[in-house]
C-alpha cells in the first residue's frame, strides 16, 4: 500500500521556537537539476528585528553562566549532531552541489568544531586575558567580556561548516547571534535548529533565519542593539556594510573566502576567533592595601 | 400564570439586569483588533497620542521620593530629541504625592495616587477614605481605587457600590478611578457586571481601570473590549461618558496601538484623548520612544538609549 508522503516544513529558528516569517514569504529550494526540494521561509527585517530581541534577552542569562557550564552544553550540541550525522550529511548534499561523501565529511568536520569550542570555554580567559606588568605598585589585570548580540551572514559554501565556524566562536564567550544561513543550501541550518532545541542551549542565544543577504544586510548593519558582525559577503555589500556599521560603532569582521577548502583548515579554528568578539576591561588594583 | 422569577441571588440579578457577555464573539472580535494594518505617518500619530495616555507609573515597595522625582523628569519631558507630548499623569503611592507635587509644580502632568488600601481594598472603609481624602489634600489629581472584590464575587453588591459612592464624595474634585482587578472577577459576565456597578455612581469623565498589575492576571484586549462596550451602553443610555484605563501587562507599543484601534472602532474619536483613555504603564513609554524614534531615524534602535535598561546586552 502507497503511504502519503509526510514532508516536512523548513523553519527558521528563534528564541527557541520554530517560525515563518512573518511576512508568510517563501522562495523555493531546488537541486542541481532544478527539481523542487522545498520552500524555505525568507525572512525579513522584521523578524531580524525579533531575533535581535530574543537575543538580547537570552544573552544576559547565557554570559553569567559558569564557563564550564557552557562548555558542557555546546558539547551535548555536538552529542546532538553527532547522533543525528547521517541525516545532517543527506541535507548538506540535498541540493547536488556537494557528493554525500564529501558531506559527509564536512559534517564530521563540523561536529570536530563543535567540540573544539566547548573545550575553549572555560580557557580562552586564561590565553587572552592577562596580569600586565606596570610601573608601580598595583595589580593590573585584563579580563574579557562578551560584546552582546552579534549578527552572523554565513558562508554560503560549505553550509553547515562555514555556520558552525563563523558562531561556535562567537557563544563560546557568552555573545549571542542572530544568524543568516546560506541562502544557496539553508536546509542543514534547519535541521542544526532542530539539534539546538534539544542541546540545552538556552533558546534565544542561537537563532537561524533563512532567507537573502541582500534583503537583510541593511537591517543588520543598521540596527543599534547589534554589536558585532562577522558576515560573509562580496566586495559591494561589504562597503554598504561597513558604512552603516559605523554609524552604531560596531564590530565588523567580513569575509570574502567562501570555500570548503579554507573552513575545513586548521586556519579556521583558532581561540582568536573568540576574540574578535570580547571586549577587555583592564583594572588597576594597589598592592597592599 | 407564571409568576417572574426574581433572582434572589443579587450578583445574578445584576448580571440579568445588565445583560450577558458573549465569550465567543468578544474573543474573535478583538482578535480582529490585531490585523490593522498601521503605517507611517498614522502610526507615528498614533504612537504619540499613546504617549500622551500614559499614567506613567511606579508602585513599588521600594519607590522612594528621589525615584518619584525621576519618575516626574521623564513624565514632563519623555525624550530629549524627539518632540513627543507629555504623558498624562504620574501614578505613584499615596505617601508619594506630596513628593510628586513638589517635582510637577503646576506642570500639566497630573498626579495619580492609589487609594483605598490598594491592592487588596480589604482594610476597613474608614481607613480607606482617610486615605483618600489625605491623598486629594496632598495634591493629587486623580484617585485610583480598588473595589472589594471578596464582597463582589460573595453577592454583596451594594455594599460595593455604596463603597464607590463614598469614595466618590471624598474625592472632591479629583477625578476617580475605579479599579475592577477583572483577573479575580473570573468571568466577563462579572466584569461587565462590575463596570455597570461602579459606573450608576461615577461622574462624567470618572474611570473604570482594569486591573491593579499586582495579580497574575493583566489587562488584555477582551476584557478592555468587555468595559469599552460597558462604557458604550452605559452610555447611549444614561448620557454620561465614563472613560477608560487597562492597566498592567501593556509593555510595547503594538499593544498599544491594538487598544487604540479597539477604542477607535467601539467608542469612536470622542475617547481618543486622555481625559478619556488611559494606559496604566510602566515599561511602555520607553518602548513608544523607542519605536518613535525608529520611525524618526530609520534604524531599530537599542534598549540601552532608554531609561530603564541596565544591562548592556
Amino acid at each position: 500500500m502507497s503511504r502519503i508522503p509526510v514532508t516536512k516544513t523548513p523553519k527558521a529558528y528563534v528564541g527557541g521556537k520554530f517560525i515563518r516569517s512573518e511576512s508568510g514569504r517563501v522562495f523555493p529550494l531546488n537541486n542541481k537539476r532544478g527539481q523542487f526540494l522545498c520552500n524555505i521561509p525568507e525572512c525579513t527585517r522584521k523578524d531580524t528585528r525579533n531575533a535581535v530581541e530574543v537575543a538580547g534577552k537570552a544573552g544576559g542569562a547565557w554570559a553569567s553562566r559558569t564557563s564550564y557550564n557552557r562548555g558542557q552544553i555546546l558539547y551535548r550540541l555536538g552529542e546532538m549532531m553527532e547522533a543525528r550525522a547521517e541525516e545532517l550529511a543527506q541535507a548538506v548534499a540535498i541540493t547536488g552541489a556537494v557528493t554525500l561523501a564529501a558531506a559527509r565529511r564536512e559534517v564530521a568536520s563540523t561536529i570536530d568544531r563543535v567540540v573544539y569550542y566547548s573545550g575553549w570555554t572555560d580557557k580562552y580567559e586564561q590565553v587572552l586575558g592577562n596580569t600586565n606588568p606596570v610601573a608601580g605598585p598595583f595589580f593590573n589585570f585584563s579580563v574579557t567580556e562578551p560584546v552582546g548580540v552579534i549578527g552572523v551572514f554565513a558562508s554560503d559554501s560549505p553550509s553547515l561548516l562555514g555556520l558552525i565556524s563563523q558562531v561556535l566562536p562567537i557563544i563560546t564567550s557568552g555573545n549571542s547571534v542572530v544568524a543568516l544561513a546560506s541562502s544557496t543550501n539553508p536546509y542543514p541550518a534547519v535541521l542544526l535548529g532542530e539539534m539546538l532545541a534539544t542541546s540545552d542551549l538556552p533558546g534565544g542565544v542561537l537563532n537561524i533565519l533563512t532567507g537573502f543577504r541582500d534583503e537583510l544586510l541593511e537591517t543588520f548593519a543598521s540596527h543599534e542593539h547589534i554589536r558585532g558582525l562577522d558576515l560573509s559577503l562580496d566586495v559591494d555589500g561589504k562597503k554598504q556594510a561597513e558604512i552603516l556599521a559605523a554609524e552604531s560603532i560596531k564590530r565588523l569582521k567580513v569575509r570574502e573566502q567562501e570555500n570548503t577548502r579554507y573552513w575545513s583548515s586548521e586556519k579556521a579554528q583558532s581561540v582568536y576567533a573568540i576574540r574578535s568578539f570580547l571586549e577587555f576591561k583592564t583594572t588597576w588594583h594597589p598592592i597592599g592595601v | 400564570m407564571p409568576s417572574i422569577v426574581v433572582n434572589k441571588y443579587p450578583l445574578k440579578r445584576l448580571i440579568d439586569e445588565v445583560g450577558p457577555v458573549d465569550q465567543i464573539a468578544i474573543e474573535e472580535r478583538v482578535a480582529k483588533f490585531t490585523t490593522r494594518s498601521i503605517k507611517k505617518g498614522s502610526k507615528i500619530q498614533g504612537l504619540n497620542l499613546a504617549v500622551s495616555m500614559v499614567d506613567l507609573t511606579t508602585l513599588e515597595g521600594k519607590d522612594s521620593p528621589g525615584k518619584v522625582q525621576s519618575l516626574c523628569q521623564k513624565a514632563q519631558s519623555p525624550d530629549s530629541e524627539l518632540n513627543t507630548p507629555q504623558v498624562a499623569a504620574v501614578c505613584v503611592y499615596p505617601a508619594m504625592v506630596k513628593h510628586a507635587r513638589k517635582f510637577l509644580g503646576d506642570s500639566p502632568v497630573k498626579i495619580a495616587s492609589v487609594a483605598t488600601g490598594f491592592p487588596s481594598g480589604q482594610y476597613p472603609l474608614r481607613t480607606r477614605l482617610q486615605e483618600v481624602k489625605q491623598a486629594v489634600k496632598d495634591g493629587t489629581d486623580e484617585i485610583d481605587m480598588v473595589i472589594h472584590r471578596g464582597a463582589f464575587l460573595s453577592g454583596q453588591v451594594q455594599t460595593v457600590q455604596d463603597e464607590i459612592a463614598a469614595v466618590a464624595e471624598a474625592c472632591g474634585e479629583a477625578t476617580l478611578k475605579v479599579i475592577l482587578e477583572v483577573s479575580e472577577l473570573e468571568t466577563y459576565d462579572n466584569i461587565r457586571a462590575a463596570s455597570f456597578l461602579a459606573m450608576n455612581v461615577l461622574r462624567s469623565n470618572d474611570f473604570i481601570k482594569t486591573s491593579t498589575g499586582k495579580t497574575s492576571g493583566n489587562a488584555t484586549l477582551a476584557n478592555n473590549q468587555v468595559m469599552l462596550e460597558a462604557i458604550r451602553d452605559f452610555y447611549l443610555e444614561s448620557g454620561t461618558p465614563i472613560a477608560m484605563k487597562p492597566a498592567g501587562g501593556i509593555k510595547t507599543a503594538k499593544q498599544a496601538l491594538h487598544y487604540l484601534v479597539a477604542v477607535k472602532e467601539t467608542l469612536g474619536d470622542e475617547w481618543l484623548n486622555n481625559r478619556r483613555y488611559r494606559f496604566g504603564a510602566s515599561s511602555l513609554l520607553n518602548d513608544l520612544l523607542m519605536q518613535l524614534r525608529k520611525q524618526d531615524q530609520g534604524v531599530y534602535q537599542a534598549p540601552w538609549k532608554f531609561s530603564d535598561a541596565s544591562s548592556g546586552y
